[in-house]
């Protein structure tokens, strides 16, 4: 393909446009509460009214609002007109009523609310517009237009220098600055090189990266050869979670027709440059999120850690130099090789840069995905976006990270989310998970879940994490069944501090913080639930009753 | 080859560029406690007792897979890693069912040796008691699972110095679990060489030669050395 | 017995300590004012629980003394058997292998009740020392009784803490 055909193929994507488009979401979550159903009424009903010459109906990605699925958006010369929430197969027809001024039968929203008006859109900008089965309609958006710029007007060593000044730090939850991993990877000498695409999603109530890839897989795909042409590699991965199946079929789907369209292959865009991407399925555990562990999965072997350094930058997948990044990362990528490095660090604060999605779920009116410049508060979010707690609730504290994450407690809403604030308040940002919580919640219950989650994620390599796990979850467990005294407490503090500092790989050393950030802001429901110990028999561990199960 | 000068504990050494901070500390007669480290096998550097604190770094780094530079000032012995050692040990004891009494390695057992030079007297944490049964099908060799600390020392011995590739690791977290093959019981495994150098390797008393009884387990790691030293060094030495 | 393995030690011992209660003792009640009580044995039962506490409450020092009280060892190998296990140690003890009239102690009072799970004495309460082995070696006992009888606080180290 040449740049010539690229554009006449989005030209001609754009001209084939009817003036009606219904917008029918096609992502897992309104898939789960029959969109399906939906889209193919709302097509039969199209055929029936004789409309089909105006109204196109198009499945797409997500749309955001997820706890009002499956959603339906009417846009009439391009432009949103309103949003069908909760469509039914029996009441979809009516939207059509609607369109020729009759009554639709369906539940709308404002498409004004401060839940979609307060996002800004860079890695969603597709997401719940274009179709995601189809390469054409991404093309038609500007697709693959940045990887013909990089390959045609940029040096690797341009494309690196881009990224850097971007500010783009990784959205998987270290935020290690991008630009500095992609100019490691360049420079390490290597007779091959690797790209993977981390798609291990794995944090309880996450599902930003799911969305992304069920919504607009060919933007990651745009973005791994991009940073494949910056950092020398010829063969990429994209490692994502069996349980993400439509993620998996529209990957598959994707790297298919950008073979038949040459942008995957050799001599892609006409230029020297070859990249091929391969899909490998995780089996489910959560560590292969790891990079060495996920590495060491995609070689075929046992998903377990290793000690870091080498970093995977100089010695990744068979040794060879590897560049990992995120789903979201990748994502990011296509829009600031288009719209350049200074329009991308314009965004969010002076050290966190760009947008985050967010997974906003919990005890919230909104819930569902949204993308916000770093820098905005959690009070914009929770109260203003989400809609404060539903009916008769108080929010209580947020929860980020999932279970490497802390509580913020409601007194901190006016913190803004970026990295270092999150970080300072002993959480983290996370790859984007976000859980609310009200009034009815317990503490002590939330670090007991997020406690056993470490434990049954555990691989077993490192003892800490493995057997330190198990008796902090043991701890949080006697604690929260009232059988534990001041000293149990002061033992699962010791048994905390020791594994994050003695744990090998992220997964131990952040386990104990949903622990540790409760007991920072919630110490007193930890304390509510101790039993006093016998006189002159404070330092013993079984309680007063001797009863230890 | 060229040498680093580094220090340990305030002593400034010097051993070979490429070393690792287990090996030149070693040499330099610093002992570091370890579990999983084996000599002739390559490290994993996960039973995290090792672990020194390093200047510079931000987090403590295991010795035995962290490569000396020039200047590195190594602490091995620190309060905190003495405490962090001696929680690591109890967590291990409380892990498993580990009966010194009745083992067939009391005496000879490395855990049990950190155990009291480290001065661990009594473990805080629960023990767990869990349930794990016994492979005596194999003719010579039984495997205890009670007494397995995960280690992999018999699985690296047996993929790297052996070659056979029949020992592996099941299940994660605390229900990991080493099998042979594919989790087939050990007498009928069709790889194993019963060359028994997964034996010689184990620290504890989990693999042991049938009809050993208590204390009566005893290593002996100059078959591996020779081995190791055969292969690498090209010296066909037996040291008994 | 390995106490008794302290041989001519047990001559120094004796006019410096009074022996107030002991297995070899007819002493039904636990005295009070105790300085110091080596303890025997993992916790099994209810009489068990009950006495530690006694011990603690009029002790000055409470030694755990030897692995079964420290571990629990060989006699906590029956908490491998899972919670709910009294039944089936019961069952095997008093049902299984029993030669004539297989029946379980039902009577309240005479067998006390087992408890869930065996424990090690510093589950239950505060234990000031531990002394392992099993059993502990005489030279154990007496280097730790020495330092004791010496107003230390007895250290043991190396070798001395050895399990089994």
């Amino acid at each position: 393909m040449i740049l010539g055909e690229l554009n006449q193929l989005r030209d001609r994507e754009i001209q084939s446009r009817k003036k009606i488009t219904l917008r029918c979401c096609m992502a897992a979550g309104c898939v789960s509460s029959n969109s399906k159903g939906v889209f193919e009424a709302l097509q039969k009903a199209v055929a029936e009214s004789g409309l089909g010459n105006e109204v196109e109906v198009r499945g797409v990605g997500c749309m955001r609002l997820c706890c009002e699925g499956p959603l339906v958006s009417v846009n009439q010369d391009g432009a949103e007109d309103s949003l069908h929430v909760r469509v039914t197969s029996e009441n979809a027809a009516s939207i059509l009523a609607y369109l020729k001024g009759g009554k639709a039968r369906t539940t709308r929203v404002d498409a004004g609310m401060p839940f979609f008006k307060k996002q800004m859109s860079i890695v969603l900008s597709n997401s719940g517009i274009i179709d995601p089965e189809r390469i054409e309609s991404y093309i038609a958006v500007g697709g693959y237009s940045a990887l013909h710029e990089a390959l045609h007007e940029m040096t690797p060593a341009e494309v690196v220098s881009m990224m850097v000044q971007s500010g783009l730090r990784g959205r998987g939850g270290a935020g290690f600055p991008t630009g500095l991993k992609w100019d490691t990877v360049a420079k390490s000498p290597g007779v091959a090189k690797y790209v993977i695409c981390n798609a291990d999603e794995g944090d309880p109530g996450a599902f930003m990266d799911r969305s992304v890839l069920e919504s607009d897989p060919h933007r990651v795909l745009e973005g791994m050869s991009i940073a494949a042409y910056a950092v020398g590699a010829s063969q990429g991965f994209i490692y994502v979670r069996a349980e993400y199946p439509l993620a998996i079929a529209r990957l598959q789907q994707a790297i298919k027709q950008s073979k038949q369209f040459g942008l995957l292959g050799a001599g892609i865009f006409d230029s020297q440059f070859c990249f091929n991407i391969d899909i490998r399925i995780g089996a489910g555990a959560f560590v292969c999120g790891e990079e060495t562990a996920l590495m060491a999965s995609v070689e075929g072997k046992r998903g377990t850690p290793r000690p870091r350094p080498p970093f995977p930058a100089e010695s990744g997948l068979w040794g060879y130099p590897t560049l990992i990044n995120n789903v979201e990362t990748f994502a990011n990528v296509a829009p600031i090789c288009r719209h350049g490095a200074a329009w991308f660090a314009s965004i969010g604060t002076a050290r966190s840069k760009g947008t985050k999605v967010f997974a906003l779920a919990g005890k919230i009116k909104n819930t569902g995905l949204i993308e916000v410049p770093m820098g905005t508060t959690l009070r914009t979010i929770v109260e203003d976006m989400g809609g404060g707690a539903p009916e008769g609730g108080r929010i209580k504290a947020v929860q980020t990270g999932g279970p490497s994450g802390g509580c913020i407690p409601v007194e901190h809403l006016d913190t803004p989310v970026d990295y270092d604030s999150l970080s300072q308040l002993g959480s983290i940002m996370g790859s984007g998970g976000m859980i609310v919580m009200d009034d009815g919640t317990s503490m002590v219950e939330i670090a007991r879940y997020f406690m056993e989650f470490c434990m049954d994620e555990s691989c077993g390599k490192c003892i800490p994490c493995r057997a330190g796990t198990v008796q902090m979850h043991r701890l949080l467990d006697r604690i929260a069944r009232g059988q534990a005294t001041a000293a149990h407490l002061a033992r699962l503090e010791e048994l905390c501090e020791m594994v994050k500092s003695t744990s090998l790989c992220g997964l131990g050393q952040t386990a104990p913080n949903p622990t540790l950030s409760t007991l920072r802001f919630f110490r007193g429901e930890y304390e509510a639930l101790l039993q006093p110990e016998m006189p002159g028999n404070e330092e013993c561990l079984a309680g007063v009753s001797g009863q230890v199960s | 080859m060229a040498a680093k000068t580094l220090t340990i504990n305030g002593r400034q050494i010097s051993a070979a560029e490429g070393s690792t901070v287990l090996k030149a500390a070693e040499e330099a007669g610093v002992e570091i406690p370890s579990l999983c480290h084996l000599d002739g096998v390559y490290d994993v550097g996960a039973c995290r007792l090792c672990l020194v604190e390093v200047k510079g770094a931000s987090r403590l780094l295991p010795a035995c897979t962290t490569v000396i530079s020039e200047g590195m000032e190594v602490q091995t012995g620190t309060e905190r890693l003495i405490k962090y050692r001696r929680m690591t040990l109890e967590l291990l004891f409380a892990e498993r069912n580990h009966v010194c009494s009745v083992c067939v390695a009391d005496g000879h057992c490395e855990l049990q040796t950190l155990a009291y030079s480290l001065g661990m007297d009594h473990v805080r944490f629960d023990y767990l008691f869990p349930k794990w049964d016994v492979d005596n099908t194999h003719s010579l060799f039984g495997m205890d699972h009670n007494r397995c600390i995960l280690c992999t020392r018999c699985v690296r011995v047996c993929w790297h110095i052996e070659g056979a590739g029949t020992k592996n690791v099941s299940g994660r977290g605390g229900q990991s679990k080493i099998i042979t093959d594919l989790n087939a019981a050990w007498g009928k495994s069709d790889s194993c060489t019963s060359c028994g150098k997964c034996v010689q390797s184990c620290p504890t008393g989990a693999l042991f030669y049938k009809g050993s009884t208590v204390g009566e387990m005893v290593r002996d790691r100059s078959k591996l050395e020779f081995i190791v030293n055969a292969r690498e060094k090209k010296l066909w030495v037996y040291q008994d | 017995m390995s106490f008794l393995d302290l041989d001519e030690f047990l001559l120094e011992l004796a006019p410096r300590v009074e022996l107030v209660f002991s297995p070899i003792m007819d002493v039904k009640e636990f005295p009070a004012d105790v300085d110091l009580c080596l303890v025997e044995g993992a916790l099994c039962n209810t009489d068990h629980i009950e006495m530690a506490h006694k011990i603690r409450r009029l002790t000055k020092a409470v030694v755990a003394f030897g692995d079964c009280a420290i571990t629990g060892n060989v006699s906590a190998i029956r908490n491998q058997l899972g919670l709910g296990n009294r039944e089936n140690v019961l069952q095997r003890a008093y049902m299984e292998s029993a030669q004539l009239n297989p029946c379980k102690p039902a009577l309240k009072g005479i067998v006390p009740p087992l408890i869930e799970r065996v424990m090690p004495l510093h589950e239950v309460i505060r234990v000031d020392y531990f002394l392992t082995g099993c059993p502990p070696h005489a030279e154990r006992i007496k280097s730790f009784l020495s330092q004791w009888l010496a107003g230390q606080k007895p250290r043991l180290q190396g070798l001395d803490l050895k399990f089994g």
